[in-house]
């Protein structure tokens, strides 16, 4: 058995707060698999670490039985790792469909020549660009807006867009960083379809996120920080159960 | 499929070429028209500067370096070592566009303020080296420059030409010449930004975050577009040199770049349109100021000032703005 991600004694420290502290788990392709934890828990550095933003301190993470220690986030994208931020972060300088078309940025074979000369080769590829990105913004349900600005878009329009983004790299894995953080019920109802939707074309998802009902419904495994550490792992079921969890979200 | 991308772009080059090419009918002499051509000339490396500027989001306050560069290379090879013009021009810009990329992959690591230092710091070590080398480029004291000429034909602002039965002087026949150089630019800046190419540069202006985590090399594509920027320069610095017959290290100056910059921000950062009506706005105040005499640069700066507190966009997007807004409102009132 081999899993798609596997996290070793994962350690991030800033100064002397240790953000992530010894943390290891492993997520099996195909996998919905979510990270919870209480404000502060170190559950974005976590997903910092594995997109390769931050560098950690100690421990290593394996991407398909390759180290991705000496990885810059840009290499890790061309191994099949796509994420979308809780700050959201969309190119308001560019429209909607643009954004989209960014994200197939290593799907395409440019060079400055065929570019600035404008050849039929590049043509062709843009104008397929365009339809599969299209096609991706109707995915994730913003097929209304291909030539508005991003800047002129909604909040939770421009959720979805950063998804469609994340996507049209065709990725192996997704990381989704509080996909439902600001949406209304509907919108979040809307959301957990379109996860399962990616989950089921055998894109593995990882998801940070603070809606419990969400997350319960959804995940194949569950991991649980409390600060910086694992507090648990496991189905929702033996979560729900876990009576260290419902001591940290309870207070008990 | 034509995009909302593509309309804009052959609108916007169907425009300029009207304006280029109905020009003539305002301008009476030569003067006018070599204060035209030297707009056409600055505003092609201004559209190459706002590639690096308006669209990837870096800054360079020593692009007249570059600029200088290509003017000096140009002059040197034409006039010392009896190359034609083209092949001074093309080998010149890539030498700079060489330079420009030593240069461009440790200093564009740099962001805002430290990324300004730095391009300043190597437009002046350039003007340096061309004030110092008096043996090479005459120092402060200049060098001529021949007239450009391919293939043993020679454009001279003194000649006289024949295109196409129209009977034409050298500053008129510059003057064409410098206007298909400048849509030429412009075709290809707009080639390059409706590209992938264009949009990992404008991702990087708009998030790098995103930029790199969707598998955009920041790092080469901000030396890319340096290396574009600096290729533009160079070659216009090329073609500045031979329509001005004569130069001084004042071409790679302090002064030429700040002006570079000011036009990009004065038209409107990130528009191809926008920062060639800075270029002309900007080579025209100084004429249209000169009844003023002293207060000439009180106004050139007190305008400049103002346009930047009441339109942060530039003056075309502004423009540009507001008649959008206004037809809206006409649309709306008529429904």
């Amino acid at each position: 058995m081999s899993a798609l991600i596997e996290v070793k004694s994962l350690d991030k420290a800033f100064g002397g707060v240790h953000a992530v502290e010894g943390v290891s788990f492993s997520v099996e392709a195909g996998q919905v698999y979510s990270v919870i934890g209480p404000n502060g828990a170190g559950k974005t550095t976590l997903f910092n670490l594995i997109s390769g933003l931050y560098t950690p301190t100690k421990g290593e993470i394996v991407l398909k039985g390759e180290s991705t220690a000496k990885l810059e986030p840009n290499q890790l994208a061309e191994r099949g790792m796509c994420r979308t931020f809780q700050q959201m972060q969309i190119c308001m300088n560019m429209s909607a469909i643009e954004n989209v078309m960014l994200g197939r940025h290593l799907k395409l074979r440019s060079n400055l020549f065929t570019t600035l000369f404008r050849l039929p080769s590049l043509l062709r590829d843009e104008k397929a660009c365009r339809e599969r990105a299209a096609e991706l913004m109707e995915f994730v349900g913003c097929g209304d807006y291909l030539d508005t600005e991003a800047s002129a878009m909604s909040y939770g329009a421009l959720k979805r867009l950063e998804i469609a983004r994340a996507l049209a790299a065709d990725p192996k894995v997704i990381l989704l960083d509080e996909p439902a953080a600001g949406l209304n019920a509907v919108e979040t109802a809307a959301l957990e379809k379109l996860i399962r939707k990616i989950a089921d074309q055998g894109t593995t998802v990882m998801l940070v996120e603070h809606d419990m009902k969400l997350v319960m419904g959804i995940s194949d495994r569950l991991l649980v920080l409390n600060y910086g550490r694992v507090l648990a792992e496991g189905t929702p079921e033996e979560i729900r159960n876990n009576p260290d969890v419902i001591a940290a979200y309870l207070g008990g | 499929m034509l995009n909302r991308f593509m309309q804009m772009r052959l609108r916007d080059l169907v425009i300029l070429a009207v304006i280029l090419f109905a020009l003539p009918l305002f301008l009476n002499n030569p003067f006018h028209y070599d204060l035209a051509t030297q707009m056409a000339i600055i505003a092609a490396t201004v559209v190459g500067l706002n590639l690096l500027v308006g669209f990837a989001g870096q800054i360079s306050l020593g692009h007249a370096g570059f600029f200088g560069l290509g003017a000096y290379f140009t002059g040197i090879m034409t006039s010392n070592y009896g190359w034609s013009s083209v092949p001074a021009l093309v080998v010149g810009a890539i030498l700079v566009g060489i330079l420009a990329w030593i240069v461009g992959r440790p200093i564009l690591r740099l962001k805002g303020h430290y990324l300004s230092m730095a391009t300043l710091a190597v437009g002046f070590i350039i003007a340096i080296i061309l004030n110092n080398e008096r043996a090479l480029t005459g120092g402060p004291d200049g060098m001529p420059v021949p007239a450009f000429t391919v293939f043993g034909w020679e454009l001279s602002p003194f000649g006289s030409y024949n295109l196409l039965g129209m009977e034409l002087n050298g500053s008129e026949a510059w003057y064409l010449f410098a206007a298909v150089v400048l849509l030429v630019a412009v075709w290809l800046a707009q080639n390059l930004i409706d590209s992938p190419i264009g949009r990992a540069l404008r991702s990087v202006h708009g998030s790098e975050v995103a930029a790199r985590v969707v598998g955009v090399d920041t790092a080469r594509y901000k030396s890319l577009v340096f290396v574009v920027s600096a290729i533009y320069a160079s070659s216009m610095g090329s073609l500045y040199a031979h329509f001005q017959g004569f130069i001084t290290p004042a071409v790679a100056g302090f002064d030429f770049s700040i002006l570079f910059i000011t036009m990009v921000v004065l038209g409107g950062m990130g528009s191809t349109m926008g920062v060639i009506l800075g270029a002309v706005v900007l080579k025209l105040l100084p004429q249209v100021l000169a009844d003023f005499q002293e207060l000439e640069t009180v106004m050139f700066g007190a305008i400049l000032m103002l346009t930047m507190i009441f339109m942060p966009k530039g003056l075309l997007p502004t423009i540009q703005m507001a008649v959008g807004r206004r037809m809206k409102k006409k649309a709306g009132g008529q429904a």
